[in-house]
């Protein structure tokens, strides 16, 4: 390959990875710090993408708007929708135990997924959305891949400076004493609920602020875009490869994986003709022994959770408690 | 009234169907203290065996032995191998893996026997007609076969010391551990059970419908639904969860797109959740 198309290679994988990227920081925000549970990463993905893909696409009869807004209106209104989402699916099941919030999370998926394909006024349906415009397009010519690439890794860097501050602060050591045993913080005097869906609402904008900018990559989207199960069990691969808890593990988490997942392209794409149709199943078969592998051999990822030391407190015993043995208290 | 007769039918048919599954997700919750999100996995594994055999030209009779004993297989292999080391963690951490089996057993599926729709038989079955209701033999068989394997399971869970030990230990671990209960041995049993249900789930979901290597995944939320309906960690509940949700399936296409069938399962569990945590049997909130 010669050395631009390398080049543009690079800027494509970076960018992909970049946005998984976000998404791992949003699921650590609610299983890593928080310890929720979520299994429909790929639905607050998805409704972001479409709220940004509605505000910003120019008017059409095909779906709803569109409003033709810039590009960071399309941000907000995505963000907005999924923490909308999130706070309603939050007040029924976040006060129950972790298991019923797992099963509620894959049900909100599945019933995204049936909307977006069912529900052609809003969405086109299975045609799905095109034209959604790339912010910076034409600002210097012939960048736009790059340019994109830029305001995705700040989008990341921003999410992740917040998230950093947010997890040294007073708020965030609640978040992780909700976690690590529920009953002696609410015997503090903290509103467990409260900041159970701090947690979540959160988490789930930056969901999906991640799918907003998934929409404006690809310009275009469709429900086919969103196989649920697949994009939320990636990205639960990268946060737990790269160290649930840990921000800079779950961007780590992210680019390794995305590396991984596309290098399984490239093996698979050495099989010989008869194979190539099985070869998705072959690539979803060996992330998914790799997750086993990680749950097995290093489960505190590769970049382990490591709480900011208390003044005064006992730093350092609470982290080893941790590791794997971690979930929310029953 | 015809109509809703017949659709009677049909959510009979496929809440026996879900009750199989059910059943199997509460066990297990029960007694191992996780959502298994491979149960609806296992169900296809189920439904792929009994087609190695249907298509040797072999009876039914012979394949339903070896698809239990295939699934039943697989699932203790699982078992060993990736849950067990994992079961001092936290539950939630085998939930975790429990997903990740999933995406394995689904890929395997694919890779072996393609993803190409295919059936047990070629050719249509005629349907008998009983006072205007149409009734497939297969259907008939389904319903049957959910009787006799629920009758069976409700005889075992009473009157056998295992099925005792079982039951106490879904009540309370560690009191079943101290009254001298071999706990893993109880979890071995646990895994036959659930894993043989989930095998003639899989193979009557491939009578009734189509194989296909999602099609038990796709009833994983339905089933889900039905154990949570039933009180989750409770098999008796499953029974009434299984046959609720699927009778509302199928009344809901009255109204409903029938692209929306999962939601009503899920619509019907979140109602549940806000109503009653606790399930209709009262298992664990």
């Amino acid at each position: 390959m010669e050395i631009t198309g390398l080049l543009s290679y690079g800027v494509f994988f970076a960018t992909l990875a970049g946005i998984y990227a976000v998404l791992a920081l949003g699921l650590n925000v609610q299983w890593g710090h928080t310890g929720l549970f979520n299994i429909g990463v790929a639905a607050f993905f998805a409704i972001g993408a479409y709220a940004s893909a509605i505000f910003t696409t120019a008017p059409s009869d095909m779906h709803m708007g569109g409003f033709g807004m810039p590009f960071l209106i399309g941000i907000v209104a995505a963000m907005v929708c999924s923490g909308v989402i999130a706070l309603l699916v939050g007040l029924i099941t976040l006060n129950l135990r972790s298991d019923y919030l797992a099963i509620a999370t894959i049900g909100i998926a599945e019933i995204i997924r049936l909307f977006l394909k069912n529900e052609g006024w809003l969405t086109n349906g299975v045609r799905g959305i095109p034209g959604i415009p790339k912010p910076l397009s034409g600002v210097i010519e012939g960048a736009d891949e790059l340019l994109f690439l830029g305001v995705v890794l700040a989008a990341m860097l921003v999410v992740y400076l917040a998230l950093e501050r947010g997890y040294r602060s007073p708020w965030g050591r609640v978040l992780r004493a909700v976690r690590e045993n529920e009953d002696a913080t609410r015997a503090a005097g903290k509103n467990i609920l409260s900041f159970r869906l701090q947690g979540f609402v959160l988490g789930s904008m930056i969901m999906g602020l991640g799918g907003a900018l998934y929409a404006h990559f690809t310009t275009f989207i469709s429900p086919e875009a969103f196989d649920p199960m697949f994009a939320t069990f990636l990205v639960w691969v990268m946060l737990i490869a790269g160290g649930s808890g840990n921000n800079r593990g779950a961007i780590l988490g992210a680019f390794v994986i995305w590396a991984v997942w596309s290098g399984t392209e490239i093996l698979t794409g050495m099989l010989p003709e008869t194979m190539v149709t099985q070869a998705g199943a072959l690539r979803v078969l060996l992330i998914g022994v790799l997750l086993q592998v990680i749950l097995l051999l290093r489960p505190q990822g590769i970049l382990p959770e490591k709480a900011p030391e208390v003044r005064g407190g006992m730093d350092g015993d609470t982290e080893k408690a941790r590791g794997a043995g971690r979930g929310p208290s029953e | 009234m015809a109509e809703l007769l017949q659709l009677l039918v049909y959510g009979i048919v496929l809440g026996s169907i879900i009750t199989l599954g059910a059943i199997g997700v509460s066990l297990v919750f029960g007694i191992l203290r996780f959502a298994n999100f491979a149960h609806g996995d296992l169900m296809t594994v189920g439904a792929y065996f009994a087609l190695v055999v249907a298509n040797l030209q072999l009876s039914m009779w012979v394949a339903f032995p070896v698809a239990f004993l295939g699934t039943i297989g697989a699932a203790l292999v699982i078992d060993r191998v990736l849950f067990r080391p994992l079961r001092r963690t936290a539950p939630v951490i085998l939930l975790i893996s429990s997903f990740g089996v999933a995406l394995i057993l689904r890929s395997l599926v694919q890779l072996i026997w393609g993803s190409a729709n295919q059936v047990y038989e070629a050719g249509i079955q005629m349907p008998y007609v009983v006072m205007g209701l149409r009734i497939k033999p297969d259907q008939i068989t389904i319903v049957l076969g959910a009787v006799v394997l629920v009758t069976a399971l409700h005889l075992f869970l009473q009157n056998t010391k295992m099925g005792k030990a079982m039951r106490a230990m879904a009540d309370n671990v560690d009191l079943a551990r101290v009254t001298g209960i071999d706990t893993e041995r109880v979890v071995v049993w646990t895994w036959v059970i659930a894993a043989g249900l989930a095998a003639a789930a899989g193979i009557f979901l491939g009578m009734d419908t189509r194989l296909h290597p999602v099609m038990g995944w796709k009833l994983l939320l339905p089933v889900f639904a039905a154990a949570i309906l039933g009180g989750i960690g409770k098999p008796y509940g499953a029974i009434a969860g299984g046959l609720v949700i699927g009778i509302a399936q199928e009344f809901s296409t009255l109204f409903l797109s029938p692209a929306y069938k999962p939601a009503v399962a899920f619509g019907l569990m979140v109602v549940m959740l806000i109503v009653r945590p606790k399930g209709l049997m009262g298992g664990r909130g």
